[in-house]
């Protein structure tokens, strides 16, 4: 069915679709559209399901687990200073192998306050155990939420999966949304370990230094596992819906000599930068990476790369020109920009490669780019 | 019908524990769980009972144990709590927790969870320190108590955890203590028969942490309520009634000295603090006859 709708009622739209028996949230902006919509949904019995108005996100975390470890389907949504204030219970869902699904809406952190789009906030739970994955589009958000139940509680993965969506510029902008009917392509959860007090076990009690790794490596070994649940669901989406997606967004890369490479919002606008940059006689394509967690092989050989860091680690560099270079060992262009919501034009984004000096970092509105 | 006889054989705690000799938090579980019976799941936040459980993989409990992180417990069971019910399930969702996870980390969550109308039961067993790090003060430990961070007595009071639950005006709550676990065993029976939040406080000496022999664990706690310092009561839809060992002891206390002169904890406990703490009894007595006095 076609409509128009934001962002945020695109992903609320998917989990009333999902049908998760237990939803807990608490409010934040810019996401607080997504859990208001979902509490309308329950509250008028559009959706079958338990709304828990929680008073912080660590409980939403915690009663997510909570219900999920009971083998029924969970969802919550947040943003930014959420996010960090879960960040004991998001460890906590992925080590418990629970298939929460969030949606987080990528915002700035703190102090000063300020509510508009950075991705620092998602990447700070890098090393959590959670697959992420970043949209681009109000119908990619509906999408990818649609596809997150199905690969996180695939048996095997087991992980939470956190899709994550631009503050304000994706979160509430107005987009047409093609909505599907769902059918079998989410089946029925299926826990192996739910709890069954007919079959009383313990759940995450003290684990000794001979076992603690082992536990820890079963997270990777799932993290690694679901590159293939990713790419199956992947096509049975595409085949069922007609819409296909990969790790990957690639736009004009087949010939290009330099390469754009963003998440989120930005991946999308880069190619109107890459269609100015090709009239100029500038072999550029943009890569726009939509799962950062598990970590897609990229094949880059023989183009200069140019990353788009919409995040920052003090002290080190923009987070994704990390990953990158750690993964295809190449000397990237790191630009870092659009933090809490700065203004990037397609034009900044065209500089931004016109303007590239391999093997090194551009703060854009600090430094001078000459 | 004699409540020895009424209390079931099965055993959901099983003598494999890594409790500590003298451990009275062990035994007010063994008698929480058989008053819940098989139908239950325990949420654990940080605690003794994370240890006493036993170690993976292995474990001393019959009943599924969820643990959780410190602050988490009462939030992960409203979360529980919601799944089964709307799965049409009457598992009982107990949270059994300590001081420093109820009265001091957990306590947002908890008050959320009350807020909200959980149909959970949420227990409090309070020894009166941070017991499995090694005795530090936390919000329940009395004044004058010496702690590993209170080395010369805690100079603050008990924080009253029961006047915060009663706040929030939930369909039962006591307070109950290991030496009494007939007292302890009935009040969980009537906590589970009620839709809602539920509360209950059970105060667990310690002996390694209040310094007193392993063999003394009942007597300390009977001395409690003796001498004041704990109170046994109930609240049923707000109505209050004072527990029998504890109107007797209301009516003529035994000297508090009885109680503190034991507990390595308070050796060396200066006159002041003994008065105050009496006078803190005094004022818990009339406030609690008062209470149960009124129509």
């Amino acid at each position: 069915m076609k409509k128009i709708a934001t962002g945020n009622k695109a992903v609320a739209e998917a989990v009333k679709q999902a049908k998760p028996s237990v939803v807990a949230a608490y409010p934040i902006t810019p996401q607080t559209e997504i859990v208001e919509t979902i509490a309308d949904y329950v509250t008028s019995g559009q959706l079958a399901s338990r709304y828990i108005p929680v008073e912080s996100e660590h409980s939403a975390m915690a009663a997510c687990i909570g219900a999920s470890v009971t083998g029924v389907r969970t969802f919550t949504a947040t943003s930014s200073h959420g996010l960090l204030y879960m960040h004991e219970m998001t460890n906590w869902a992925a080590g418990a192998r629970l298939p929460v699904v969030m949606a987080n809406v990528n915002r700035s952190l703190g102090p000063g306050w300020n509510i508009w789009a950075e991705h620092t906030d998602a990447l700070q739970e890098r090393d959590t155990g959670w697959l992420q994955v970043y949209v681009a589009t109000v119908q990619e958000a509906y999408d990818a939420t649609l596809m997150a139940f199905v690969i996180a509680e695939h048996n095997d993965v087991l992980l939470p999966v956190m899709v994550n969506l631009d503050g304000f510029s994706l979160s509430h902008i107005m987009q047409p949304l093609d909505t599907v009917e769902p059918g079998d392509f989410i089946p029925p959860i299926h826990l192996p370990h739910a709890i069954d007090p007919k079959n009383p076990t313990s759940y995450g009690g003290l684990t000794g230094p001979n076992d603690h790794f082992r536990f820890r490596w079963d997270i990777e070994r799932s993290m690694r596992d679901s590159v293939n649940v990713i790419e199956a669901t992947q096509k049975e989406f595409a085949k069922r819906f007609g819409r296909s997606y990969g790790f990957t967004d690639d736009y004009r890369c087949e010939d290009a000599e330099v390469v754009l490479i963003a998440m989120g919002t930005f991946g999308k606008e880069a190619e109107v930068a890459i269609d100015i940059l090709r009239k100029e006689g500038i072999k550029a394509g943009s890569m726009r990476l939509r799962w950062f967690r598990p970590f897609p092989k990229l094949d880059l050989a023989g183009k200069e790369v140019v990353v788009l860091d919409r995040d920052y680690s003090f002290g080190s560099g923009g987070i994704l020109a990390h990953e990158i270079r750690a993964q295809t060992k190449k000397d990237v262009y790191s630009v870092i920009a659009g933090i809490g919501g700065q203004e990037v034009t397609y034009d900044d984004l065209a500089d931004f490669v016109r303007k590239r000096r391999m093997g090194t970092e551009f703060w854009f509105g600090v430094n001078t780019n000459v | 019908m004699d409540i020895i006889a009424e209390i079931p054989k099965e055993e959901y705690v099983k003598k494999c524990t890594s409790a500590c000799a003298g451990c009275s938090s062990s035994l007010n579980l063994r008698y929480v769980l058989k008053a819940a019976g098989p139908d239950t799941v325990l949420v654990v936040p940080a605690c003794c009972t994370s240890v006493i459980q036993g170690i993976y993989p292995n474990t001393a409990m019959n009943v599924p144990v969820y643990n959780i992180a410190f602050g988490a417990a009462a939030a992960c069971a409203s979360g529980m709590s919601n799944a089964f019910r709307q799965a049409g399930k009457k598992t009982n969702v107990i949270v059994y927790a300590g001081d420093g996870g109820t009265l001091d980390i957990g306590i947002q969550a908890m008050s959320g969870a009350f807020e909200r109308g959980t149909d959970f039961l949420y227990i409090c067993y309070d020894n009166e320190a941070y017991g499995n790090t090694g005795m530090q003060r936390s919000g329940g430990t009395p004044m004058g108590a010496r702690t590993t961070t209170t080395p010369t007595g805690k100079t603050d009071a008990k924080k009253d955890i029961d006047a915060i639950i009663a706040a929030h005006d939930p369909p039962y709550m006591a307070t109950a203590c290991s030496a009494y676990p007939q007292d302890v065993f009935k009040k969980v029976q009537k906590a589970l028969t009620c839709r809602g939040p539920t509360f209950i406080h059970i105060l667990a000496p310690c002996p390694p942490g209040w310094r007193y022999p392993t063999e003394k664990t009942i007597e300390m706690g009977k001395l409690a309520v003796k001498s004041g310092m704990w109170v046994l009561y109930e609240r049923e839809y707000g109505k209050l009634a004072v527990s029998a060992p504890s109107k007797a002891a209301m009516k003529k206390p035994i000297p508090l000295e009885d109680y503190l002169a034991p507990q390595g904890r308070f050796k060396g406990i200066d006159a002041k603090t003994v008065e105050i703490l009496k006078q803190r009894i005094q004022k818990n007595f009339a406030r609690l006859a008062a209470e149960e006095a009124a129509p």
